[in-house]
């Protein structure tokens, strides 16, 4: 690892960056700088105008909360997913593990079309949770189920390859120490996994920012109350305001680079301490 | 040998880009794209059907009309940003005027027409619940306090945003103040349990997640969404609601690229034939034929309609003071909802 620099034992090094870089730029820079100009074809005091209003604040700080809470309940059930799909064998295995990718295949209307159905007071689930006072639907608690649906793969194929690679035998050894349990998940299993878990995270909550055709089915979009900012941002495409939908969307995006740079940072911290 | 499998694969593959582009077809016939309003599916499947026989009868040119539909003014920005269609349907005028304004529709599009270019009128009613528990009859009536209304947001949708003017000029209409009507929305709003995107959204949260006491719902969609139910709701019509008004309009720019233009202008002119205004009036869309009028009378009772001119000096007024960012609109849900 540490010969990266000068490390050209495999052939093509330029044809593949050169590809790399081509590529990266056509997908991914040039329709972001783009957005980024065209907010920037507005005046600052236009700019600040158009993405600090008070329903557009509330919007940010719904989309980051909800992303970050989804992110996290993610990552504990991803975990539990991943461990059962590696550690045990039992019938419908496979199954399992295909069925794992399916909220990545599914297109996300349809997600948040059965979940508000499920959800809503007279669905399956809704009609039980109702007398409870848990408004399944509609409400924020919606957001964050149906990002936590379409989080979960992200965790629990980054955790599923660093669990298999764990040896057993280390918790055999710890255990042959006197580690009880508790102490072999948290001495020995989290550290090994924790990168892994980060990364997670990290990709969890980026698809939880950015995501649009599920919520808007199942949040009712209440401006303050349910409106996350990708549904303000349509909102403002529909009247017309280009401009202010880019500065809006550039927001965002500075939001969530700044997110992930932080994790890739901590990512990096972790992986170093394990 | 391979480089020439290539070049043929690449040739089959430009031609076939290309030929929608440049329009190119035999003489005989024709294609059309017509980018329409959400809940117009049904209307226009049974009119092109006549039309294109009718065309080919005429004109012995064959026509296949392909539809597109989604919200208003989305199909507008789809328009604008490039979407080749030949004639635009759109709920609201400013939707269309968007596109001219895009240099893509002649100035003075409205005049090519009769009747402004609005071929058939609607209005804005409400749905309610069997048996109408919550006895709603009258505006007045979606403000009390536990009365849930389901309607689309204004920001995105033409139903939410005639139903937000029917709603204000309810007031004022009836000699109420601005300060009057400015309470009643806010009040009306703040009842909202779930502000979908768009007009068929919101019919499928009223009808079948069963949420809201109320639908506020163009007149044609309360028919669909009645008749669907099984019983299960009732279509009311309030005493005063607003006059919507549909316009139509031939694509300039589109046209003159396709050489479509003679056959886009047929198909609007037939939209006002006796023969089209029955199937317009059939599928619960207001007929501007007289005579077709006439004969339709019972399935739309004679409510008072008002126009947004009555409410507003223009659309421009009525986006600048209703619907644009920071506007009364927003102002309602400042400060956080309820």
């Amino acid at each position: 690892m540490t010969q990266v620099g000068n490390a050209r034992v495999l052939p093509g090094f330029q044809t593949a960056l050169g590809y790399t870089i081509v590529y990266l730029t056509a997908i991914v820079l040039v329709p972001l700088s783009a957005c980024v100009l065209k907010a920037f074809s507005l005046s600052w005091e236009e700019f600040a105008a158009a993405v600090w209003t008070p329903r557009a604040r509330a919007a940010y700080a719904l989309s980051l909360g909800t992303s970050l809470v989804a992110a996290g309940v993610s990552v504990a059930l991803g975990t539990l997913i991943a461990w059962v799909l590696v550690r045990y064998e039992f019938f419908g295995k496979r199954l399992l593990d295909a069925l794992v990718d399916l909220p990545l295949a599914l297109p996300t209307a349809v997600a948040g079309l059965v979940y508000s159905s499920l959800y809503a007071k007279n669905g399956w689930l809704g009609r039980y949770l109702a007398p409870l006072g848990i408004q399944g639907a509609y409400s924020r608690l919606a957001i964050v189920l149906v990002l936590v649906f379409l989080g979960i793969p992200f965790v629990v194929r980054t955790v599923q390859s660093v669990l298999a690679d764990l040896d057993a035998e280390w918790e055999e050894a710890a255990a042959s120490l006197g580690a009880s349990w508790g102490q072999r998940i948290a001495w020995v299993i989290v550290p090994s996994i924790l990168p892994a878990l980060i990364t997670g995270f990290a990709l969890a909550f980026a698809r939880g920012l950015g995501e649009y055709g599920s919520v808007v089915f199942v949040s009712g979009n209440l401006p303050f109350k349910t409106e996350i900012a990708p549904v303000l941002i349509v909102a403002s495409l529909e009247s017309f305001h280009y401009a202010e939908a880019a500065a809006m969307g550039t927001v965002l995006l500075a939001a969530s680079l700044g997110m992930l740079l932080l994790i890739n940072r901590l990512e990096r911290w972790s992986s170093r301490r394990g | 040998m391979k480089f020439a499998h290539i070049m043929v694969f690449l040739g089959v593959v430009t031609l076939s880009v290309l030929s929608p582009i440049t329009g190119y077809s035999d003489s005989r016939s024709l294609e059309l794209l017509h980018v329409s309003y959400d809940t117009t599916r049904e209307l226009f499947r049974a009119i092109n059907q006549i039309f294109v026989a009718k065309y080919q009868e005429d004109t012995g040119i064959t026509l296949s009309i392909k539809q597109s539909h989604g919200g208003s003014a989305s199909q507008a920005r789809a328009v604008i940003d490039g979407l080749g269609a030949d004639l635009v349907t759109l709920a609201l005028w400013p939707d269309v005027d968007a596109i001219r304004k895009a240099g893509l529709i002649a100035p003075g599009w409205e005049t090519r027409l009769p009747h402004r270019s609005v071929p058939w009128t609607s209005t804005i009613v409400f749905v309610v619940r069997k048996g109408n528990p919550k006895s709603i009859r009258d505006w007045p009536d979606l403000v009390r306090p536990g009365i849930e209304v389901v309607v689309p947001s204004p920001k995105t949708s033409g139903n939410g945003k005639l139903a937000f003017l029917a709603a204000w000029g309810s007031v004022t209409e009836r000699r109420g103040t601005e300060q009057e009507a400015r309470e009643f929305v806010s009040k009306l709003y703040r009842q909202v349990p779930v502000l979908d995107s768009g007009a068929r959204a919101s019919t499928v949260t009223f009808a079948q997640r069963e949420i809201g006491d109320v639908h506020l719902t163009w007149e044609n969609e309360a028919h669909w969404e009645v008749a669907e139910a099984r019983g299960e709701l009732e279509l009311l019509h309030p005493p005063i609601s607003i006059l919507a008004e549909p316009t139509v309009a031939v694509v300039d720019a589109n046209v003159e690229r396709r050489g479509t233009r003679k056959a886009a202008q047929a198909y609007l002119e037939f939209l006002y034939s006796t023969e089209a205004q029955e199937i317009i009036a059939q599928h619960f869309y207001r007929p501007r034929n007289a005579e077709v009028q006439q004969r339709f009378a019972a399935a739309f009772p004679a409510i008072r309609l008002f126009t947004v001119r009555d409410i507003a000096r223009d659309w421009g007024e009525v986006h600048e003071k209703f619907f644009a960012d920071g506007a009364l609109f927003d102002q309602i849900y400042q400060g956080g909802a309820r």
